[in-house]
């Protein structure tokens, strides 16, 4: 068993520069960070140092700078597929982000797959990410896409999936944690659902890798997303891990340069795996920032990690409901099912309105529908405010917001 | 905090003036920000000389939206459908006489799109009947 240390967020604040820029005097109390997350110094360097130094394409240059390219792209692959515990790296395709990953197999593994009358199963929880690829698939091969219900409280309704499974679904898909309610789904129970009645899985996990352990052979799933971006790595980085056999069967999603052996006018062989699926010079920079990232979060332990946002949310929860009596809380009611996100409303005050005052306290939250338009409607509010931690997040940050939301609550419902 | 969501900002937003429908509207305009789930409706009344003699709107969604359509339907009753079309985002941001951000543009404009568009479906309609 690993043994769980407390994190300090103050020293690793130190590892992030945004936090040496002033605000009008405050320090940023950066609490949107399941929309993207703060950068530490390491990976803007691993990225600056690849492209001051040996800035040039990968799989190509015979000369020395090439290699060392190819060698940092190549074991960022390595890492992703060590972070999510993958059987090997060859089953890591180096996509740009967690929406690329599900186009990737909505394309390729879906086009081939889906046929008429077929169904695939995603749920209202979702990302629109994780909602309109199927859309657009199930539509032009005249199938079928069903949504397990979300109860009051912010979970799935497991009734509701068992119901969708007795149809026989291709596909299933959902998040590993929403990213509207930072809802932690029973995923290896959903997973052997879905195994049971036939189905393949995709999991989303772009808000689950930042924050914990994942194992993608203890989930036991057939493909797994995440975006670099919300893991401390630069925009344009991200992954899709699927079971080798199902890689190796499924045709090209883009095509072009790198993703062939050899090409003819008329004819193509195509690359093995995963270079059949990186058609193009591939986001090099992003790439080898998301292996420093990744390294960080490891030196950091995700099991610290994610006993550091268990706590927080905890304490969050508890202090927003002590502060802002009013406060309308969506979402499971305690910190052991869901990650660090807290999604909530003030009854007099829209959430825009809401997110401007606090920006000018340099506390930066987001207000909207956060990509989950289908669960605002199943909530019935058309927006919400959403604070959302990270590594270098802490309790003064959630005092801040408690008391910068008790403000506006009076400043817009005194009479 | 307060400097920004200035007293009469708020006084529009929690009474918002013409607030209502009208019974039998010449123009009737409804707009959405999908962004953030404003919603304005607005419905005008226009006599033979091309004035604006009624102007209502329902809604909902933030402070700088809803007070801005309380603002702007203060300011175009009795007013000619030509002063209208000269009315431009400056007019609207001075009627809330804060700094909008970038972001909340979007909010503070959408009751004039809404305008422009009551009038454009009008013109249309006059069009169509005049044949």
């Amino acid at each position: 068993m690993t043994l769980v240390r407390a994190l300090d967020p103050s020293a690793i604040r130190a590892d992030f520069p945004i936090f040496e820029r002033d605000f009008n005097g405050r320090r940023l109390a950066y609490l949107d960070s399941a929309a993207t997350s703060l950068k530490p110094r390491v990976v803007a360097d691993a990225v600056a140092d690849y492209l001051t130094r040996y800035s040039a394409n990968v799989h190509r240059g015979v000369y020395s700078i090439g290699e060392e390219a190819t060698a940092a792209y190549e074991q960022s692959r390595v890492k992703v597929g060590r972070f999510l515990n993958a059987p090997t790296a060859r089953e890591i395709v180096m996509v740009r982000n967690a929406t690329e990953a599900i186009n990737l197999v909505a394309y390729s593994w879906g086009r081939r797959h889906i046929g008429r009358a077929d169904t695939i199963v995603a749920t209202e929880l979702e990302h629109h990410s994780n909602i309109v690829p199927w859309q657009l698939l199930t539509q032009e091969k005249d199938a079928d896409l069903e949504f397990v219900a979300v109860d009051d409280d912010g979970t799935l309704n497991l009734e509701s999936y068992e119901a969708l499974l007795r149809t026989e679904p291709k596909l299933v898909a959902f998040g590993h944690v929403s990213n509207g309610l930072g809802t932690i789904n029973p995923v290896r129970q959903m997973i052997d659902m879905a195994h049971e009645a036939g189905a393949l899985v995709l999991v989303d996990g772009a808000q689950a890798v930042p924050h914990g352990p994942v194992d993608v052979q203890a989930l036991g799933c057939d493909f797994y997303v995440f975006s670099g971006h919300k893991t401390l790595a630069p925009p344009g980085s991200g992954a899709l891990w699927a079971r080798m056999e199902l890689l190796e069967e499924m045709p090209p999603f883009m095509s072009g340069g790198e993703m062939i052996t050899e090409v003819h006018l008329r004819r193509t062989v195509f690359n093995r795996v995963p270079y059949k699926f990186e058609a193009g010079t591939p986001d090099i920079a992003a790439a080898i920032g998301l292996g420093a990232a990744l390294d960080y979060l490891s030196g950091i332990g995700m099991e610290n990690v994610r006993e550091h946002e268990r706590e927080l949310t905890e304490y969050a929860l508890t202090v927003l409901r002590e502060t802002v009596p009013s406060i309308r809380l969506h979402g499971p009611p305690d910190a052991e099912r869901r990650a660090g996100i807290v999604t909530f409303n003030l009854p007099s005050a829209h959430p825009h309105d809401v997110a401007t005052l606090l920006d000018r306290e340099a506390i930066c939250v987001r207000a909207g529908h956060h990509c989950t338009m289908p669960l605002h409607e199943r909530l019935d509010e058309a927006a919400t405010l959403r604070a959302s931690f990270n590594v270098y997040s802490d309790r003064e940050d959630i005092d801040r917001l408690a008391d910068a939301l008790a403000r506006a609550e009076r400043l817009f419902g005194r009479a | 905090m307060d400097d920004l969501y200035r007293d009469e900002i708020l006084e529009h937003y929690r009474n918002p003036h013409n607030f209502g429908t009208l019974s039998e509207p010449d123009a009737v305009q409804e707009l959405a920000n999908p962004l953030c789930g404003d919603r304005i409706t607005l419905m005008l009344g226009i006599n033979d000389q091309g004035t604006i003699e009624q102007v209502a709107f329902t809604g909902r969604g933030c402070a700088i939206s809803q007070a801005s359509a309380s603002m702007l339907t203060d300011q175009i009753r009795g007013m000619k459908l030509d002063e209208i079309a000269r009315l431009d985002r400056d007019a609207v941001l001075e009627n809330l006489g804060i700094e909008i951000s970038p972001a909340r543009l979007k909010c503070a404009l959408l009751s004039l799109q809404t305008l422009r568009g009551a009038l454009g479906e009008r013109v249309a309609w006059q069009g169509a009947t005049d044949e």
